[in-house]
């Protein structure tokens, strides 16, 4: 371990408003932690700057999921074995549930919450294309009291977002409104499991009839590690929404996520093969929907 | 399935049985002690400042002020006692660098100090200026010799291997078949990294307990480092866990480190890395580069060839000459070669030294024959099983050193079992049923090869090994050797042995901690060579300690366990102590010439075929291997559990190998040293492995026993990827074998972007 425990201080507030109270005192020192599961890798690198950990793991205003007529509430403090578990989320939000089984394994799935992750905003990480497509919005808490902002604007680039300093996500919210989606999400990692993403996408959409052809409706695509943050592929999107499912809007569409990404090569992959990924699975999730319909 | 020669031994009631683990409940219940579990009064923790560049000249080194050095202890080259080398074989690697540096992980100083935490930031707060000298990081730029950074040209060892009239095949062959062949460096991964404890005291001298293989080795450079005569160095095993080969020749160093640490601050120290450190500074499996150029009859028969087979070493000799050796030895794979000229060179780069690792040599060179016989196949128009069926050794024809095979070994039978065992054919034809269409493409690869058990040629005379036993005062008897567990399974292999040897139960021997003091030296635990060399030792040197009994007229045979448990207990009241050795001595009819590197090369091989199924996605570009068949003749089999692990562990290893380890390397450093980034197959990547043994008894080895630990390693890669080609019909040449390169293939091979599967629609 590189980091020098007794150079650390450890916060540990009872309840959240508490929390947020500490956190005003000195916005900039405080690094909120819950469940751990990345700054404890950077904390045995030695290579976290912020010497103050506030800890809301477990705080009970944040680990709670309240389904609502019209919307979920997800607390921020919610681990990925919540996610996996709530039936609400297995029933009309499967991405979420599907995603957050990729996350490590289950010691890192029962510490690690979907508040956190958001927080993290690795642009690699398994659940945010998720909340991108089910049009998410964040909940902000702080001794200045509650904002609500759109999930999809939050991640404004690399590792930066709109969170003031002395801010903590309180909950994530999801429109009740994607019954009879289908749905579409696949992870390419370094390996099967256990693993951080090359790339990873979750989409969603409807195919109607009109009158007289299977037309797209509402088709919502996000993918994660090609781009400073996770990424909603609105342009591609655009291209297919009320238009016939076939070779030629399949094409044009992957054209356009093409356009839409800024894949890097790093130590996990290259920029190519990303890209080429990225067609692959737009073309997959495409296929998908329309294997569906023949189903039907 | 068992062979006429082991008939006899079928009433042996411990060897060949899945005795438990001696260690196990240890392991179990957490009462197993790991260096980092143990903890001595007043020690301080040691670390180690490293070069950060990959050539240079050592210009100044300064302290930042900042850092209360006054409470540190601080070691450099003048502090070493002795001489400034690991000993090993060529005796080129310091233990800090004084003048130049030739790594980016080159130790440099050392620090210790009461708190652990203390020292990574007193490390980075250690400045040293460098003036940089031009570096090579690869075998091409050590070639060409636009530095010489070793000796004069670069090379640290090459040997020359030629049977036959070489020159004279090229104009009798219908074919010729060319191909260039590499793998890259691999990290053992071993769960427990690197660690030790010393002790430095006038009277006493200096005792290391570790994490080791070869406790030997360490004693060696101890005396060497602090100038200390062979009684005044002790070196204890302790727990260990898992090794590979990585805990061979780099425990040397670390101990070193820390015996100059306790030294120069009079108190216990113990030096662990962490996983980052582990990775970047210590050995891996050596990069190779192999180049094949073969002749053959229009029948697929090979009438010779030439070889040339180059590693990369990093940047100091270490084990290089030795993994060479084997890794040349075993170019020709299990074949027939009527006439090859092997060419073999172990060159110097700027990267930490690469190691031992299980396989030493040969998982790179028989990559290289195994791909190689399918591109042969494929140029002949005959099948991968039926180009490898022309052309198996048989007995009574010599391999490439000109070995006269002795044992009944079928390698056709052996071929033909693992065939059905796969059901290759009907698997070969669903395939190929399957066609262009689907998002995945099925394959199917082969693998032939052998392993040499023991050390190579004169390796084990040199070594001369002596192994103990001795009587316990409970009647019971007590293995002394320091061949040691990592958990491949020595304790218990020995303990049967023994126990077999002795006609004893399995509970009436125990093993002793190796420790320099107490045990003789059987050699080092490498080379697949325990159960086969030290074992059979241990069998004379158990029939030693009998004859003792029956010869003080205390047991006659036969006897019953208890009856021998009473005249042990009576031989050692009367004379205090009983105890036999046995010392290695050269079985009739091995020879070998050093020289013309020629003659028995090894006392017995280890035989196998793999096959590899793999399914490849072609929206993910990746490699899936679906199941694996791996059939091997290991002569007897002492205990059939651990074999099976053995075989397990190494598939597992060898998949990592061929499809998802890759050391990411900048200026010579790994960038990649992390668990997150640093990728190994897990459960789920490892397909259902089904294990399957043959058995020819050897006569060299206990009970018939041959070595098992390295041989899975050598088949998984190139069966895998002879699998990925025979799946998309693109040759790979090159390993670790990553997605993005299929990608890559697989799309300049459909022409732009919108590859992948095509698009079905709605109908």
């Amino acid at each position: 371990m590189r980091s020098n425990p007794a150079e650390f201080e450890w916060a540990a507030p009872a309840t959240l408003e508490e929390a947020v109270k500490v956190l005003a005192g000195d916005p900039d020192a405080w690094l909120p932690i819950a469940g751990g599961t990345d700054l404890m890798v950077q904390f045995a690198a030695g290579t976290l700057e912020r010497r103050r950990f506030l800890n809301i793991w477990n705080l009970g205003e944040l680990r709670r999921i309240d389904g609502f007529p019209g919307e979920l509430q997800v607390g921020a403090g919610s681990t990925y074995t919540d996610l996996r578990e709530n039936d609400i989320i297995t029933r009309e939000f499967p991405l979420l549930g599907r995603t957050a089984s990729w996350t490590g394994g289950i010691a890192n799935q029962n510490r690690g919450t979907l508040g956190g992750n958001v927080a993290n905003a690795s642009p690699a990480a398994d659940s945010l294309p998720a909340l991108m497509v089910y049009g998410a919005d964040l909940i902000l808490t702080s001794t200045r009291g509650d904002r609500r902002v759109r999930y999809e604007d939050f991640h404004t680039g690399y590792k930066r977002m709109n969170l003031a300093p002395d801010e903590l996500i309180r909950t994530i919210c999801l429109p009740r409104r994607f019954s009879g989606y289908i749905s579409y999400a696949r992870k390419i990692g370094t390996r099967k499991a256990q693993a951080i993403a090359k790339v990873c996408i979750a989409a969603v959409g409807r195919l109607a009839k009109d009158s007289t052809q299977l037309m797209l409706e509402d088709v919502r695509i996000a993918v994660g590690s090609v781009a400073p943050v996770p990424l909603r592929l609105r342009n591609a999107e655009q291209l297919l929404n009320r238009r016939p499912l076939d070779e030629a809007r399949v094409e044009l569409a992957c054209k356009a996520a093409a356009a839409e990404i800024q894949p890097i090569s790093d130590l996990r992959s290259t920029a190519k093969y990303r890209a080429q990924i990225v067609n692959n699975l737009v073309r997959e999730f495409l296929d998908t929907l329309a294997a569906r319909e023949r189903e039907r | 399935m068992m062979s006429h020669s082991l008939k006899s031994n079928l009433g042996e009631k411990i060897v060949g049985k899945p005795t438990p683990r001696k260690e196990g409940p240890g392991k179990v219940t957490g009462e197993a002690r790991y260096i980092d579990d143990l903890s001595f009064p007043d020690m301080l923790y040691g670390a180690t400042v490293r070069s950060q560049i990959a050539r240079g000249m050592l210009k100044k080194i300064t302290f930042r002020p900042d850092v209360p050095w006054s409470e540190f202890v601080v070691v450099s080259v003048p502090d070493i006692p002795g001489k400034n080398y690991i000993a090993l074989i060529e005796n080129d690697q310091p233990c800090l660098a004084e003048k130049v540096v030739n790594h980016p992980e080159e130790p440099i100083l050392l620090l210790a100090h009461p708190d652990r935490y203390m020292l990574p930031n007193a490390v980075a707060a250690v400045s040293i200026e460098y003036e940089p000298l031009p570096a090579l990081f690869s075998i091409e730029e050590s070639e060409r010799k636009s530095e010489i950074i070793w000796g004069q040209d670069n090379v640290f060892k090459s040997y020359q291997i030629e049977k036959g009239d070489v020159d004279a095949i090229w104009a009798k062959a219908d074919y010729i078949v060319e191909g260039e062949y590499s793998t890259g460096a691999q990290e053992q991964l071993y769960i427990e990294t690197q660690g030790v404890i010393a002790t430095y005291d006038c009277e006493q001298g200096v005792t290391v307990w570790g994490s080791m293989q070869c406790p030997y080795y360490v004693h060696k450079a101890l005396m060497v480092v602090c100038d200390l005569p062979e009684d005044k160095v002790r070196v204890v095993q302790t727990e260990t866990g898992g090794a590979f080969g990585g805990k061979e020749e780099y425990p040397s160093m670390i101990a070193a480190h820390a015996a100059l640490l306790a030294r120069k601050s009079g108190r216990p120290v113990k030096i662990v890395y962490d996983r980052a450190e582990d990775m970047a500074a210590t050995t891996k499996r050596h990069p190779s580069r192999t180049r094949h150029r073969t002749a053959l009859t229009k029948d697929g028969k090979i009438l010779g060839g030439e070889i040339e087979f180059v590693i990369d070493g990093g940047a100091y000799q270490t084990l290089s000459p030795v993994v060479l050796s084997r890794g040349t030895i075993h170019a020709g794979g299990p074949y027939h070669w009527p006439a090859v000229r092997i060419i073999a060179k172990a060159l110097a780069t700027n990267a930490p030294p690469h190691g031992a690792f299980r396989g030493f040599g040969a998982p790179q060179s028989l990559f290289a024959m195994e791909r190689h016989m399918d591109r042969i196949a494929r140029t002949v128009k005959v099948s991968p099983a039926e180009i490898r069926r022309r052309n198996f050794l048989k007995p009574g024809q010599t391999t490439i050193t000109e070995q006269t095979i002795s044992e009944p070994i079928d390698l056709e039978k052996l071929l033909d079992r693992a065939l059905v065992l796969s059901d290759y054919e009907s698997k070969k034809s669903r395939f190929r049923q399957q066609g262009k269409n689907g998002k995945r493409k099925g394959g199917l690869g082969i693998a032939a090869f052998l392993h040499g058990a023991g050390f190579t040629g004169s390796g084990e005379r040199y070594l001369s090994s002596v192994v103990g036993i001795e009587g316990q005062p409970n009647g019971g008897v007590r293995v002394l050797v320091s061949s040691t567990e990592f958990g491949q399974g020595t304790n218990t292999v020995l303990c049967q042995i023994a126990a077999e040897a002795l006609g004893l139960e399995y509970g009436d021997v125990a093993i002793a901690q190796p420790d320099t003091a107490q045990v003789p030296n059987s050699g080092p635990t490498v080379a697949s060579r325990t159960a086969m060399v030290v074992g059979k030792l241990l069998e004379s040197a158990a029939l030693g300690l009998k004859q003792t009994l029956i010869r003080a007229g205390m047991l006659g045979e036969p006897y019953a366990a208890e009856e021998f448990r009473c005249a042990c207990r009576a031989y050692m009241e009367r004379y205090g102590e009983l105890r036999s050795l046995a010392r290695y001595e050269q079985p009739d009819g091995i020879h070998w010439d050093d020289q013309k590197y020629r003659g028995a090369a090894y006392a017995a091989f280890a035989w196998a075929v793999y096959v590899a199924e793999v399914s490849v996605d072609l929206t993910a570009y990746s490699v899936s291997v679906d199941d694996f068949v791996a059939l091997q003749e290991v002569g007897r089999v002492i205990n059939p559990v651990l074999a099976r692990g053995q075989v397990l562990g190494g598939v597992a290893q060898g998949i990592g190998f061929a499809l998802y380890e890759k050391v990411e390397w900048r200026h010579g450093r790994m960038q990649n040293s992390q668990m997150t980034n640093y990728i190994v197959p897990t459960s789920a990547d490892v397909p259902p492995i089904r294990v399957y043994f043959e058995e020819i008894a050897n006569q060299h080895g206990a009970f018939g026993a041959k070595g098992i630990g390295e041989l899975p390693m050598d088949g998984p890669a190139p069966a895998i990827v002879n699998a990925v080609e025979d799946a998309l019909g693109i040759p790979f040449n090159s390993i670790p074998l990553m997605p993005e390169e299929i990608c890559e293939a697989l799309t300049a091979a459909a022409g732009p972007p919108s590859a992948g599967h095509s698009f079905s629609g709605v109908r």
